[in-house]
């Protein structure tokens, strides 16, 4: 937390940054996301490629998607990164750093870094995406981070299962929920520290992992180094990072981020009427199957003749059973060829040849998951600006 | 020489670990950029917002006639009620006038 003094000090840096006015001068160059007020610019930070700035503070990074088209695993340098408070842990000493497990159990515990990465570990391929990704496409528009695609990424983490903690600890009968907090917090104390909560038997399920390993490295600091949260098939928000502190209790935790925000309509579709607030709320969840074309952007200009479309599934852990891509806007569907399986919770590749002739084409693609969810053909709207899945289209031009 | 070369090339870098043995990390976020535009009551924007966020919070939100006065006045009043944010009612009235007129 910073004293007042401090904040003082932050809003007269921005007067002075915004008196000289020079601050693109800063940044490498911009983008233009493709919607409304979308020009970011191009930021290069510390452990990370140039990125999209969506923020500075506190930092906000996207993925320029071409990345996604480089593979299935996003590289750690090329990861999203959303905080929501501005007083980020920066300076980090993993030999200092424990976990505390506390509350309705019977041995409370206090584990070094060390210490957990004795514990037997495993290794899971998991998206991990912003509950507010592609929010800057919803029509009508929303508040919040007005992200683009690129609020997600796919990793190999590695840590210990929750469950082993949390068994070793004791929960005990009667334990509802278990609540997480990271060593992130906020400028004010006035304001809501960033906690979030799974139910028990969530937490306990085996595959929630308490990771120290992305990708085959440490966590990059600004992903939440050197320990975080990985609940596989559930929107980022639960992922906290830099994870210090797992408080175990007997009632439903009613603290700002679980309760007021991060929530979706209660409706099947975790939609309302677009203009519309909704009735009942519910916690977000988990995620709604997605796929993109990553080899080719919107507006794209190509040669006629043949062409393979390349691109990425997902869910939220049923794993994808089928790809269909269209390129007629939708009139005929051919199934793609799906790539190697990297686990229910990663990303699945896909590709497919298709012979363009010379003319203007709508390219669709559509999953499916192994429960039979797919993905809209018009977009689903929600206040909040969360959940989107409609079926995307790439417009291109044979020439 | 060389070594202290090295060191303040680390520290450009913003990503400083304390020796090799003791991996302490210490990152050094890239200096602010995003500025607020010029406009009416600018120094009561600079004065309450930027203590906990940056002016791309507001420079990226969406533009047009939905997003004026009662766009503005609810995301003040969330600052104040929902992130404790220590505004006065006369600030949060000429913060909302500048983000009406200004975005």
């Amino acid at each position: 937390m910073l004293d007042r003094r401090e904040m003082m000090k932050h809003a007269a840096m921005a007067a002075l940054a915004a008196g000289f006015g020079s601050a693109k001068a800063f940044a490498l160059d911009t983008v233009t996301l493709p919607f409304d007020n979308g020009e970011r610019p191009l930021v290069k930070y510390p452990q990370k490629r140039p990125m999209i700035g969506l923020t500075s503070r506190p930092p906000q990074l996207e993925t320029p998607f071409s990345i996604f088209n480089d593979g299935p695993i996003t590289p750690n340098n090329a990861f999203f990164v959303r905080y929501h408070l501005a007083d980020v842990p920066l300076d980090i000493d993993p030999d200092k750093f424990t976990l505390e497990i506390k509350g309705k159990v019977d041995r409370p515990l206090k584990l070094s870094l060390k210490e957990i990465r004795k514990l037997p570990a495993v290794e899971l391929v998991a998206v991990n995406q912003c509950a507010g990704n592609s929010r800057g496409f919803f029509n009508p528009r929303v508040a919040g981070g007005q992200w683009s695609n690129g609020a997600m990424g796919n990793a190999r983490w590695r840590g210990v299962p929750l469950k082993t903690l949390l068994d070793k600890a004791g929960v005990q009968q009667g334990a509802k929920q278990a609540t997480f907090n990271g060593m992130d917090g906020p400028v004010s104390d006035k304001t809501p520290d960033f906690v979030k909560a799974l139910d028990i038997d969530h937490a306990r399920d085996g595959e929630v992992i308490l990771a120290y390993g992305m990708n085959g490295e440490d966590l990059p600091v600004l992903n939440g180094f050197p320990l975080r949260l990985v609940v596989p098939g559930y929107y980022a928000t639960y992922w906290v990072k830099h994870l210090n502190e797992i408080n175990v209790i007997d009632d439903v935790f009613d603290g700002y981020w679980m309760k007021s925000a991060y929530r979706i309509p209660d409706t099947p579709c975790g939609c309302v009427e677009p203009g519309t607030a909704p009735k009942a709320t519910i916690p977000i969840n988990r995620f709604t199957v997605r796929s993109f074309i990553t080899n080719l952007r919107d507006g794209a200009k190509l040669r006629p003749g043949e062409t393979t479309l390349k691109g990425i599934a997902f869910d939220g852990g049923k794993g994808i059973k089928e790809v269909a891509v269209s390129i007629d806007g939708g009139k005929t569907w051919t199934p793609a060829r799906l790539g190697k399986d990297l686990g229910k919770y990663s990303f699945r590749e896909w590709k497919l040849p298709v012979k363009l002739a010379a003319g203007a084409y709508e390219l669709k693609v559509r999953a499916t998951n192994n429960a039979g969810d797919t993905q809209p053909m018009e977009p689903k709207w929600n206040p909040a600006g969360y959940l989107r899945n409609v079926v995307e289209i790439v417009r291109v031009t044979a020439a | 020489m060389i070594r202290r070369f090295l060191l303040a090339t680390a520290a450009i870098a913003g990503l400083v670990f304390a020796s090799a043995n003791a991996a302490s990390v210490s990152y050094t976020l890239p200096d602010e950029t995003a500025a607020f535009k010029p406009g009416p009551n600018l120094e009561v924007v600079q004065n309450n917002c930027t203590a906990c966020h940056s002016a791309d919070y507001i420079n990226t939100q969406p533009r047009g006639p939905k997003f004026k006065k009662d766009f503005w006045q609810a995301e003040v009043t969330k600052m104040i009620k929902v992130y404790g944010a220590p505004i006065d009612d006369a600030d949060a009235a000429k913060i909302v006038d500048y983000l009406a007129a200004t975005y």
